[in-house]
């Protein structure tokens, strides 16, 4: 599922002179959002790097509206603002928690899980740094197997927490991954989120410069290294179908997937990975990928198209 | 007309939420809450109330729906208690510096360890800086009443800060006692549409704003000065309230405080809760033997009565506090607070502890400590550190 660039509106909700740092993936993701959804929405944002790229009182540079709420709370205020607006008949404004991993793996886990169980009429978004980059870079459960944050100086031991598939377990409407580094395919599963009531979940892959140590003008490069490998598969789970994105289909065949090395060198969070750790990785990609090639054919058997 | 009814004291709370047409619930179940959740489902379910019912998994997320639809500008509304108070701290805290007014009932009760679903202060004043107004009531009738009136205090434009109302675990949350019920067209002319608020923020993608964003040093103190400008003006929006009120029930709360014949008392003391009917009890008591005593009713913690409380300590012989609650280290809280505030008035304090973890307090009790009091106005006594009211000697 694609779109084309034509049909996004010109209109920015990311304004100029935000705060991040050169490079950042959730300015990326962030103004991929607002052209989506065009402006109709209200953002719920825990405490996480948005935080700070909104820029301080008495400026912010998100375009709509903006809920700033606690770090485990963002799923629940965007529940309660989704019956606020109900009881008040505003029907047509979509509620979005645009919140990090940290806010989402790990402290609001139980929050986001309580809200996908209810079955919300919310998106969230995690947009997926894969450490905690606001704080200054320390592991989250969304952080890889073998990577260094200042919390894992020789690198994490476990692998990262599958979050997309945990949300999908909850049975709700829909589930994508996608990542910075394809903003069309983002959208479109925005705005297929749009169209869809009830809880919707989005992981969105965004390789940081600063955080993972790379260049700052190689984000979308990385990005796509992470998909191009097979480390970050992009899919939708539709009512419970599971659909591989086009851009992933060639990659069921696992020689069509680049080698790891290439996504970990140009990265300094990987620089002291041994051996026997890029082994792991790559069973873990193998993994990965088995269990897609058994939803791909599940879906298949249930009757629909994988 | 009103009608009466025999309700409890949660049942009260419902009552009074469904009366003030709350449009969005949000509420985790905890004892002796309780009953206050399942009466407000059962009013959403059967359609008596039009309402959403957020059935959040945690009292963190249920002050976040709560502090959600506040800033949609819904009538937001909630109840917990004790340990449910504390795991939702972060947010109460988060609402009431966040000026969003939204009104929750608190059923005070002990924290563990050890373990007690007995009644408390210190889950509510652990609170009491938080930004939020806290009222505690005395009977069932006052619960269902505060609550009604929260609705018109908070959303009040020189307000907007979410109340607290506090009652006391099991002695008002499970006992039944005849109620009052205002007809729902008198409230529907005493509080503002639902719906119908403006301020101080409310989400909408015509106007955009940010709500909470990173503010620097040298805009941060104005945001609290804001919120002591709001409790400052809360004075005189709770009698103006309370007055209002009075017309419509014939109840009228147009004070902070509640003077039980302090005029003339040589000996005032100072309590807040349930335990306020027997101290009560226990004034009348001692006035029937001569013993010039009262006792003054606190019912606002936050917004603190200064006023009330050295107008009517002044020229005293002796104050005492009981206080429900223990500041480990310290004393009792009240105390500590009504001290301070009687700072430049020649009036000796004396506090009181008691009641903790649902310890009975009796009206004999009150005779005691009231005792004590003139006993130690007579000798010219100095106050002495907090007595432990009814305390079983350690074994």
């Amino acid at each position: 599922m694609s779109i084309p660039i034509r049909s996004l509106t010109l209109n920015e909700y990311l304004l100029p002179g935000n705060a991040a740092c050169p490079g950042c993936p959730a300015t990326m993701g962030l103004r991929m959002l607002g052209k989506a959804l065009e402006g109709k929405y209200v953002l719920v944002i825990p405490a996480c790097c948005s935080t700070i790229i909104e820029g301080p009182y008495p400026k912010s540079s998100y375009g709509v509206p903006v809920l700033n709420i606690a770090f485990a709370a963002s799923p629940s205020a965007a529940a309660g603002v989704k019956a606020g607006f109900e009881v008040l008949g505003k029907r047509d404004v979509h509620v979005v928690v645009w919140a990090g991993d940290g806010g989402t793996a790990d402290i609001g886990m139980a929050s986001l899980s309580g809200a996908a169980e209810r079955n919300d009429d919310i998106i969230y978004v995690c947009y997926d740094n894969e450490a905690y980059m606001n704080t200054g870079i320390q592991r989250s459960s969304a952080t890889p197997y073998a990577a260094w944050t200042t919390t894992t100086i020789t690198g994490k031991g476990e692998h990262k927490k599958n979050l997309p598939m945990i949300m999908a377990a909850h049975g709700i409407p829909y589930v994508a991954t996608a990542s910075v580094a394809y903003p069309l395919d983002f959208v479109a599963k925005v705005r297929r989120a749009a169209s869809i009531r009830g809880m919707r979940y989005i992981h969105l892959h965004c390789p940081c410069p600063t955080g993972w140590r790379f260049p700052s003008d190689k984000t979308v490069e990385v990005g796509r290294l992470a998909v191009q490998t097979g480390l970050w598969p992009l899919y939708e789970i539709d009512h419970g179908i599971f659909k591989l994105s086009d851009i992933c289909k060639p990659l069921l065949d696992k020689r069509n997937r680049k080698p790891i090395e290439e996504y970990i060198k140009i990265q300094g969070r990987f620089s002291r990975v041994s051996k026997e750790q890029l082994a792991e990785l790559e069973r873990y990609v193998e993994s990965l990928w088995n269990e897609i090639a058994l939803m791909i054919e599940k879906s298949k058997t249930s009757g629909a198209a994988g | 007309m009103a009608r009466t009814e025999i309700l409890t004291g949660n049942y009260a709370v419902a009552y009074g939420a469904k009366l003030s047409r709350v449009q969005v619930i949000s509420a985790y179940p905890i004892t002796p809450q309780t009953s206050i959740v399942e009466k407000l489902d059962e009013f959403v379910e059967s359609g008596e109330l039009d309402a959403r019912y957020v059935r959040v998994e945690s009292e963190h997320s249920a002050m976040a729906a709560c502090i959600g639809a506040a800033a949609t500008g819904a009538r937001a509304f909630t109840a917990t208690s004790s340990h449910g108070l504390m795991y939702m701290s972060e947010l109460v805290w988060w609402a009431g510096l966040g000026k969003f007014p939204l009104v929750m009932a608190v059923v005070c009760r002990a924290l563990a360890p050890p373990w007690s679903i007995w009644s408390e202060h210190n889950d509510v004043l652990a609170h009491r800086d938080s930004g939020w107004i806290i009222f505690f009531a005395e009977d069932n009738q006052e619960v269902l009443d505060l609550i009604i009136q929260s609705y018109r205090i908070c959303e009040d434009e020189r307000v907007l800060q979410p109340v607290m109302v506090a009652l006391d675990a099991f002695i008002l949350s499970h006992t039944s006692t005849p109620v009052s019920i205002p007809e729902q067209s008198d409230v529907d002319g005493y509080l503002p549409p639902p719906g119908s608020r403006r301020k101080p923020f409310i989400l909408d993608i015509e106007n955009p704003l940010t709500h909470g964003n990173l503010t620097y040093p040298e805009y941060f103190m104005e945001f609290r000065y804001e919120i002591e400008k709001s409790m400052n003006s809360a004075r005189r929006v709770i009698v103006e309230a309370g007055r209002r009120y009075g017309e419509i029930t014939g109840r009228y709360y147009d004070s902070l405080v509640e003077d039980y014949r302090c005029s003339d008392a040589d000996v005032v003391l100072v309590n807040v809760g349930s335990s306020s009917g027997d101290a009560k009890e226990a004034v009348d008591l001692l006035r029937d033997e001569g013993y010039r005593v009262g006792l003054l009713k606190l019912r606002a913690i936050r917004p603190f009565p200064f006023e009330d409380l050295r107008r009517i300590c002044d020229g005293k012989r002796y104050i005492g506090v009981f206080d429900r609650n223990y500041s480990f280290g310290y004393g009792g809280i009240l105390h500590c607070e009504v001290s301070s505030a009687l700072s430049g008035i020649k009036v000796p304090v004396q506090g009181f502890v008691g009641g903790l973890g649902g310890r009975d307090v009796t009206v004999d009790n009150y005779v005691n400590i009231f005792k004590t009091l003139i006993d130690m106005a007579d000798r010219g006594v100095e106050p002495k550190p907090p007595l432990w009211v009814g305390l079983r000697e350690v074994v």
